[in-house]
């Protein structure tokens, strides 16, 4: 069949599946109970048209044609709103639960690192210094003065939302690190949880070594259940990317990639969530020293308790 | 012919047939990441002086807030809501979609710009480009863990006629890639240059015994003749 011919005898319904894309592309609803009929025909004459060689342009005007109306026909859209009442109520915990592989090795590194450091810190105080340089022990010493009045604060800064601000950033992008490390085989998720494990616990030997209990516990008893979980979390989710590439199973390493990489970004909401928290508690909670200090050791208990609750318990009774 | 060009990547779709999308490669994808960029330093810009200019301390809260936020999420939002493009991308006319041409979703946009921060060590992109010139849809790590794939943004107004003008009916029998060759370049004749188009036309002069304008003129006919335009039009 010459070319024009066929357009001659086709126009009409390109032009209707035209009209008809057009307005879905404007979020417009249409009244097309015939979309599928006329998009698979559209698809048979794409075929033809290539099988026939026909010119380019046409060809290529019918794959866009194909390709819009694929889009608009196999499009999902998911529901916002009960997709994070799912996530809360179930698919958080269910997914710990599940993982609980990763999240426990990511917790052994990550605690089994600071608690070492802790430990070693405690007994030979001068190991402080194999991490931290002079300047930052000085500055973190001043940060946590009994006799300070804001514990926490690096001085000068005077406001809550900008610390705030700062926690947000700094803590969210510490859970990113952790996670997108993961595709390095699992290195760069080892190192930042180590690093920071390391970090952490040579703080707080140093300052329990210095006697500033009070300042320095109840300053993170507060936000440390949802930062210190959050920070686990990110890097279980890390450490599920990499043992795609590491341990693929029955999959090629791109396919488990692929499946790994959608699980593991679902618990990201959840971290994101927690670091959220972590920054909130932080910035407007923890650093007030005119709060009685029992006061935040039993919400700071509170917390870690509701926390591992959750995980634990949440979402069981939920029938799939 | 279809599986020598090796800058497009064919899908099979449900109903049997093989959609077309063409890929975009690193150099165009980073000349899009240059104006973003770009651009995210203005807003970065705005914001520092809109915010702490006139609300201070509370204005710096703020101002590391949105710093967070356009750092991860500027790509997210964009390639969510409003059709898979950036602005540099936008400008560029590439997009990005999922492996099978559907448009980006919630996950794949997250895990491709979360990942963004290893395709960008050693330093500027350098694991990018790699995976990108050594992968064959020029996908970068984060697309590989995503599915997603960037192509060209296919225009609407690519369908052009032929020049107008009568049929020929030819009787010298030819084969099916010249008859296409021919009507290729009728079609294209109308974006080429007059001196290219003549330069082109000269090369088949024994096939239609005219040069210059006329040639082309003549092939044209012929290329209409071919596709099915009615001869009884007259070749004037």
């Amino acid at each position: 069949m010459k070319q024009t011919i066929f357009e001659h005898r086709h126009q009409k319904q390109w032009q209707t599946l035209e009209q008809w894309l057009g307005d879905l592309d404007q979020h417009k609803k249409i009244d097309a109970i015939d979309f599928s009929q006329h998009y698979r025909q559209v698809c048979q004459h794409l075929a033809l048209a290539r099988e026939r060689h026909y010119t380019p342009y046409l060809v290529e005007r019918l794959n866009l044609l194909v390709l819009r109306g694929h889009q608009h026909f196999y499009q999902t859209q998911e529901p916002l709103v009960s997709n994070i009442v799912d996530f809360i109520t179930f698919g958080f915990p269910h997914w710990i639960r599940t993982e609980y592989r990763f999240v426990f090795l990511s917790a052994n590194l990550f605690f089994g690192t600071g608690l070492l450091m802790f430990a070693s810190v405690l007994l030979n105080p001068e190991l402080v210094y194999s991490v931290l340089d002079v300047h930052e022990v000085m500055s973190m010493e001043a940060m946590y003065d009994p006799d300070s009045d804001r514990w926490g604060y690096p001085r000068g800064s005077e406001s809550h939302f900008f610390m705030f601000g700062f926690y947000i950033r700094h803590n969210i992008t510490i859970g990113f690190q952790t996670f997108a490390g993961g595709i390095l085989f699992g290195l760069g998720t080892l190192f930042f949880l180590i690093f920071n494990g390391l970090f952490l616990g040579c703080i707080a030997g140093h300052l329990t070594h210095m006697g500033y209990i009070v300042p320095f516990y109840s300053f993170v008893v507060g936000h440390s259940a949802p930062e210190l979980i959050g920070i686990v979390l990110a890097g279980a989710a890390g450490m599920k990317l990499g043992s795609a590439l590491i341990s693929p199973g029955r999959l090629t390493r791109l396919q488990a990639l692929r499946k790994n990489a959608t699980e593991s970004i679902y618990l990201i909401y959840g971290v994101i969530f927690l670091l959220l928290c972590a920054a909130f508690i932080e910035a407007f909670w923890s650093s007030n020293a005119l709060i009685d200090p029992r006061t935040k050791y039993t919400v700071g208990g509170i917390l870690w308790l509701g926390f591992l609750s959750y995980f634990t318990f949440g979402g069981r009774s939920h029938v799939t | 012919m279809k599986g020598a060009l090796d800058t497009t990547r064919l899908i099979e779709l449900p109903e049997g047939v093989e959609l077309e999308l063409r890929l975009a490669g690193p150099v165009v994808r980073a000349l899009a990441l240059s104006i973003d960029t770009a651009i995210r330093a203005v807003l970065e810009f705005l914001y520092l002086f809109l915010l702490v200019f006139f609300l201070e301390e509370l204005g710096m809260g703020i101002f590391l807030i949105l710093l967070f936020l356009t750092e991860w999420f500027y790509p997210v939002f964009f390639e969510l809501y409003a059709q898979g493009a950036t602005p540099g991308k936008k400008l560029m006319k590439i997009k990005v979609v999922q492996d099978l041409g559907l448009p980006i979703n919630w996950s794949s946009s997250l895990i491709r710009n979360l990942l963004r921060v290893i395709d960008f060590l050693p330093f500027f992109y350098g694991f990018g480009l790699l995976t990108m010139l050594v992968q064959k849809d020029f996908k970068r790590i984060g697309d590989l863990a995503a599915g997603t794939v960037v192509i060209y943004r296919d225009e609407i107004n690519a369908y052009l006629t032929l020049p107008q003008g009568g049929a020929d009916p030819w009787i010298l029998n030819l084969s099916l890639a010249e008859q296409r060759t021919i009507v290729n370049f009728a079609q294209r004749s109308q974006t080429l240059t007059r001196e290219r188009a003549i330069e082109l036309a000269n090369l088949v002069t024994p096939l239609t015994g005219k040069t210059g304008e006329e040639g082309v003129r003549a092939l044209c006919q012929i290329a209409r003749g071919f596709i099915g335009e009615d001869s009884s039009k007259g070749p004037h």
